[in-house]
C-alpha cells in the first residue's frame, strides 16, 4: 500500500493518511458488516413498497389492468442485463482479489454499461406507459407500480453513479486498502439490487399477467 | 504485511470464486428462464403458476445470497447471515401481515349500496 502513496498528489496523500488511520483500528470487515446492515435497512423499504404494491394491485380503477400494459419478452430483457452486470461484477472481485487493476476496471466498466441498458429499457418503458395514459396519477395499482419498480431504478441509478466513481477512484488511488473496501461495499449493493429485481419480475410482472 | 503469500492465497481462493460466480449465473439464468416460460407457455393454472414462480423465486433469492454474496456459515460470514435472517422474519411479517389484515379489511367491510357508491365514486 505505501508503495503508492509518494506518487499522489500532496491532496490525495492527505486523504490516505488519513484512511491509514482508520485502518488501524479496522481492517475493512466492520464497515462492510455496517454497509451489509444499512442494506438490510433498505430491504425494509422494499419490504413495505412491496406489501403496498400487493394490497393495491388489484386497484386498477377501472383504467389499464397489469396483463394490458406488460411486455414479457421486454421484462425477460431488462432482466437478463441486470443479471449479467451482476455476474460480471463478480468477475470484477475475482480479479480484485487477485489485485488485477485493469482487469478490475475492465469488467466494471461491462458492468455500468449492462446497467445502464438496463436503465435506459426501465426509463423507455416509463415513458411509454405515461404517453399511453398509465402514469402514476391513473390508479392506485399503477402508484404503487412506479413508487416500487422507480425506487428500484433509483437505486440502480445511485450504483451507476458509484460505478464510476469507483472506477475513477481504481486509477486515481490504485489498489489500495480503501478502494477495496468501497468495492466491496459496491458489490454487495449491485448484487443486493438484483435480488430485489427477482421479487420485482415475479410478484409485479409476472403475477400481474397472470392474475 | 508480506504481500506474497497473500496473493498466492488470493489466488488459490478465486479459482473457487469463479466457480461460484458461473454456477450462480447459470443456475439464476435457468430459474429466470423457467418462471418467464411456465407463465407465457400458460399451460398450467393460475394458481399453480403463482405457486411455482413464488417458490422459483425463492429458489433464486438462496442461489444469489448463497453463489453472488456469499451468505453461509463460515466464521466471517456468520454476523451477516444471522443479521439477514433476521431481516427475512421482519419482511415476511411485513409483507404477509399487511396482505392479511388488508384482505380482512377488504372482505369485512360493510357492503354498500349501489348508489351510495356511485355517490362516494362520483364525490
Amino acid at each position: 500500500m505505501s508503495v503508492t502513496y509518494p506518487t499522489q498528489l500532496p491532496a490525495a496523500g492527505a486523504q490516505s493518511a488519513s484512511h491509514g488511520h482508520d485502518h488501524a483500528h479496522d481492517d475493512g470487515s466492520r464497515t462492510v458488516l455496517g454497509f451489509w446492515i444499512y442494506l438490510m435497512s433498505d430491504c425494509l423499504i422494499f419490504a413495505s413498497l412491496f406489501a403496498t404494491f400487493g394490497v393495491l394491485a388489484g386497484s386498477a380503477a377501472g383504467g389499464p389492468a397489469a396483463r394490458d400494459l406488460f411486455d414479457l419478452p421486454y421484462v425477460a430483457t431488462e432482466t437478463a442485463l441486470l443479471l449479467i452486470s451482476s455476474f460480471t461484477f463478480g468477475l470484477a472481485s475475482i480479479a480484485l482479489r487477485a489485485g488485477r487493476k485493469e482487469i478490475v476496471a475492465l469488467w466494471l466498466v461491462v458492468t455500468f454499461a449492462f446497467g445502464l441498458g438496463f436503465i435506459a429499457m426501465e426509463v423507455h418503458e416509463f415513458t411509454h406507459l405515461v404517453e399511453i395514459g398509465a402514469g402514476p396519477d391513473r390508479s392506485a395499482f399503477l402508484s404503487a407500480y412506479f413508487t416500487l419498480v422507480g425506487t428500484h431504478g433509483l437505486h440502480v441509478t445511485a450504483g451507476l453513479v458509484w460505478l464510476a466513481v469507483m472506477i475513477h477512484q481504481l486509477f486515481a488511488f490504485g489498489l489500495d486498502g480503501v478502494v477495496r473496501r468501497r468495492l466491496a461495499c459496491l458489490s454487495l449493493f449491485w448484487h443486493f439490487l438484483d435480488l430485489v429485481w427477482i421479487c420485482v419480475f415475479t410478484f409485479v410482472y409476472l403475477r400481474g399477467v397472470i392474475v | 504485511m508480506s504481500s506474497s503469500p497473500v496473493l498466492a492465497e488470493a489466488r488459490h481462493a478465486s479459482g473457487g470464486l469463479l466457480r461460484s460466480y458461473v454456477g450462480g449465473f447459470l443456475l439464476s439464468l435457468l430459474l429466470t428462464a423457467l418462471s418467464f416460460g411456465l407463465v407465457m407457455a400458460g399451460r398450467v393454472p393460475p394458481g399453480l403458476t403463482f405457486g411455482l414462480i413464488t417458490l422459483l423465486a425463492v429458489v433464486q433469492l438462496l442461489v444469489q445470497l448463497v453463489f453472488f454474496l456469499h451468505l453461509g456459515t463460515a466464521p466471517d460470514q456468520r454476523h451477516n447471515t444471522v443479521i439477514f435472517i433476521l431481516t427475512a422474519l421482519l419482511i415476511t411479517t411485513v409483507v404477509t401481515g399487511s396482505l392479511w389484515v388488508m384482505h380482512n379489511a377488504n372482505v369485512n367491510m360493510m357492503p354498500m349500496s349501489p348508489a351510495l357508491e356511485n355517490r362516494s365514486a362520483g364525490g
